[in-house]
């Protein structure tokens, strides 16, 4: 493994090795650029994964106090915890569920497709599918996407069994065992799925794609990686000229230093990316890095979820196998009849015993819930994944008092539903429970959403400066040798799981600043 | 947690061994202390009484017929845990014991169930019922021995994957077709 020194300036220095940020860091060692990987989590592996979902929560998660407003209610369920994300390196692309969705054409003009939806600060992706789908297509190749290049779908379980039958008793027609970066078969020196029902816990068999193992290790074979765990940016620093120079991190022992770079490219997952730049304010940044716009942190979307089980009168055992083993797409269609924008995808969940506990309703107590609960071995569940509005005042701001283990103001999410995310999570938990019903549910809960694992929008790419805080290629309109390279570019939501445009967005941000460097535009 | 829960799943045999001990006291005509002293008596910062109404509250709050005390007594023991290292919490915890023998005028612990209940609901959304709800929904529920009990297999690692333990087993609705769900290769 490579070792830059920090005063190195020709170095990229990539904060967050997730999906994005690890991503991009192979496709741009493989370009030979030197780079700096910063990473605030420890490494681990798929040999101290456990199948243990307290235990993992613990290991993995981004569990740094946060705080939270609006009417949503993570708000009064998990006042300090909005995000479900990771705090290690590989991200939260050790706790997917390898579900591999493009974005549709439509969704990429949102704003044209939904026209003017009252409060909400829609906007048209300034990149269009055309331009996406020859790095959509890498994307499926370097993950392994199920029914992509070939490559089978994997074997439904249980909880699809359920979950197919009565989709198509209530006539929905586009149900399999999904696109999936899970290997069907051994590939890319990785195991085919064992089905060992924690996806979430970090794969233990090493078949869901992260870059964890999929990507930093073949960085570092190439001798330009320079992997810092337990390395929390502080801040990103700049030069008279509004340049940036480097990075201010405390690493594992808490030192502070001070990275040089050519290039900065932020990924520390949408919450973290934006306060970032808010901390990074300057006297010549007053509002934060690369917000002239006053859009840095606003627009944050995290996808109209819930989740709906199913309880049966005889045994499903849905922990059993993948956690995302299927998927209903006919929801996801354009399709204006419903009463509400954006379509949304109905995908199988589980959760173990100890989750289940925690987070069918949470907060709820006595006879009424422990008989639902000790229903366990009868759930089928499933989840829904739908466009959400943007709004600019959905937001990560600073906390006005509370700082961090580094002194630094800690993030406040605020989020309010909008009554199109409303009315579409009615409907899916209508339609969700029709599926259910119709294999013969004795009974279907409605669950409210778990905090959030979708984080998007906070540094949205927009054509024009004025609106958004990055343009196509995700480099910010005000610094030009920085860049968002995680989904806080996104414009709108969509209602697809993101990591697969993630990860297509960093492919093509690697070409770009490999483009731009040899025209000496960087 | 690892460990943790090993030694947790010593401190278990070790008290069953005790309850083992005091049985064949009881045969012997030994006179010993009930299981419910021998219990209390480790509690390392509650009182016993403390220790009982938590018990009784545990029981309300999660209840299950199919699980003896054994499994509840955990839960106390862990906030007797966070009580000896948070007096914030220990003040919290007796405050609330004390509050719900004050509205009982007399003891919680020894009232018939639907007072217990009604007693709890009126206290649901105090930071004393938070803290013994959010510890009890860890302590009860992420117990091995408890997931016995609910049909639930936890970890697969250990046998290679539920890929060939029943992943697919479902028998009473049809298998879908293999375009939809490819079999197993």
């Amino acid at each position: 493994m490579a070792r830059f020194d920090s005063k190195d300036d020709s170095v990229v220095v990539i904060i967050g090795s997730g999906a994005g940020g690890g991503t991009l860091a192979n496709e741009l060692c493989h370009k030979g650029f030197k780079v700096v990987l910063l990473e605030a989590g420890k490494r681990q592996s798929p040999l101290t994964f456990r199948n243990d979902e307290w235990f993992a929560f613990k290991q993995l998660a981004w569990l740094d106090k946060r705080t939270t407003s609006g009417s949503w209610r993570i708000a009064k369920d998990f006042p300090n915890l909005p995000a479900w994300t990771c705090k290690t390196v590989g991200g939260t692309s050790v706790h997917w569920a390898g579900a591999s969705l493009r974005l549709q054409e439509h969704e990429l003009k949102a704003k044209t497709t939904y026209s003017n939806v009252s409060g909400a600060n829609l906007l048209d992706w300034p990149v269009s599918l055309a331009e996406l789908e020859p790095y959509y297509a890498k994307a499926e190749t370097k993950m392994g996407v199920t029914r992509t290049n070939d490559i089978p779908g994997l074997p439904g379980n249980n909880n699809f069994k359920v979950m197919y039958n009565g989709a198509t008793r209530v006539g929905y027609k586009t149900v399999h065992t999904g696109r999936m970066a899970i290997n069907s078969r051994p590939r890319d020196r990785r195991s085919s799925c064992w089905q060992l029902g924690f996806c979430f816990q970090g794969c233990k068999s090493g078949a869901k794609w992260s870059t964890l193992y999929a990507e930093i290790p073949k960085a570092e074979a190439t001798g330009l990686l320079d992997l810092r765990p337990e390395s929390h940016a502080l801040q990103i620093q700049h030069d008279r000229d509004g340049k940036a120079t480097g990075v201010l991190y405390a690493d594992k022992d808490g030192k502070h230093v001070v990275q040089k770079a050519r290039i900065v490219c932020v990924a520390c997952n949408a919450i973290e990316s934006a306060r970032l730049l808010l901390n990074s304010a300057s006297s010549k940044f007053p509002h934060g890095l690369a917000n002239s716009s006053g859009q840095v942190g606003k627009n944050y979307m995290r996808h109209t979820t819930g989740s709906v089980y199913g309880i049966f009168g005889k045994p499903v055992h849905m922990y059993r196998g993948t956690v995302m083993a299927g998927i209903i797409t006919d929801e996801a269609a354009l399709n204006t009849k419903r009463g509400f924008a954006g379509g949304f995808e109905m995908e199988t969940i589980s959760l173990g015993l100890p989750f289940a506990a925690a987070f069918l309703d949470p907060g709820a107590w006595g006879r009424d819930y422990t008989s639902v609960l000790e229903q366990y071995p009868n759930m089928a569940g499933m989840w829904i994944v739908g466009e959400d509005m943007p709004q600019v005042t959905n937001a990560v701001t600073l906390h006005s008092k509370e700082k961090d283990q580094w002194g630094l103001p800690i993030p406040n999410v605020h989020y309010d539903d909008h009554p199109n995310d409303l009315a579409m999570r009615n409907y899916a938990y209508k339609q969700g429970a029709a599926v259910y019903d119709a294999v013969g549910a004795v009974k279907t809960l409605a669950v409210p959403p778990y905090p959030s694992t979708h984080n998007l929008g906070t540094c949205r790419m927009s054509e024009r400066p004025g609106d958004g805080v990055c343009d196509k290629w995700g480099r910010t309109h005000d610094v030009k040798n920085l860049f968002i390279s995680d989904g806080s570019q996104f414009t709108t939501s969509g209602g697809e799981n993101p990591t697969l445009t993630i990860v297509t967005l960093a492919i093509r941000q690697a070409d770009h600043i490999a483009t731009e460097s040899a025209r000496r535009n960087l | 947690m690892g460990s943790d829960v090993k030694i947790k799943r010593r401190e278990f045999l070790h008290k069953s061994a005790l309850v083992v001990a005091g049985a064949s006291a009881v045969a012997t005509g030994v006179a010993v202390v009930g299981f419910g002293a021998e219990w209390t008596a480790r509690l390392k910062t509650l009182s016993a009484h403390e220790g009982e109404t938590l018990l009784k509250m545990a029981r309300r709050i999660f209840p299950h017929d199919r699980l003896d005390d054994s499994y509840y007594i955990k839960v106390v023991e862990e906030l007797d845990a966070e009580a000896s290292s948070k007096p914030a919490s220990a003040s919290l915890i007796r405050a609330g014991v004390a509050s719900l023998d004050h509205s009982a005028k007399g003891k919680f612990a020894t009232q018939p169930a639907d007072a217990q209940i009604a007693a709890l609901k009126k206290i649901q959304h105090t930071p004393f019922f938070e803290k013994v709800r959010s510890v009890e929904i860890v302590a009860l529920y992420n117990n091995e021995e408890v997931w016995k009990t609910f049909g639930y297999q936890g970890a697969s690692f250990r046998f290679g994957g539920y890929l060939h333990h029943g992943f697919n087993d479902l028998n009473w609705l049809p298998d879908p077709p293999e375009e939809a769900s490819p079999k197993p290769s």
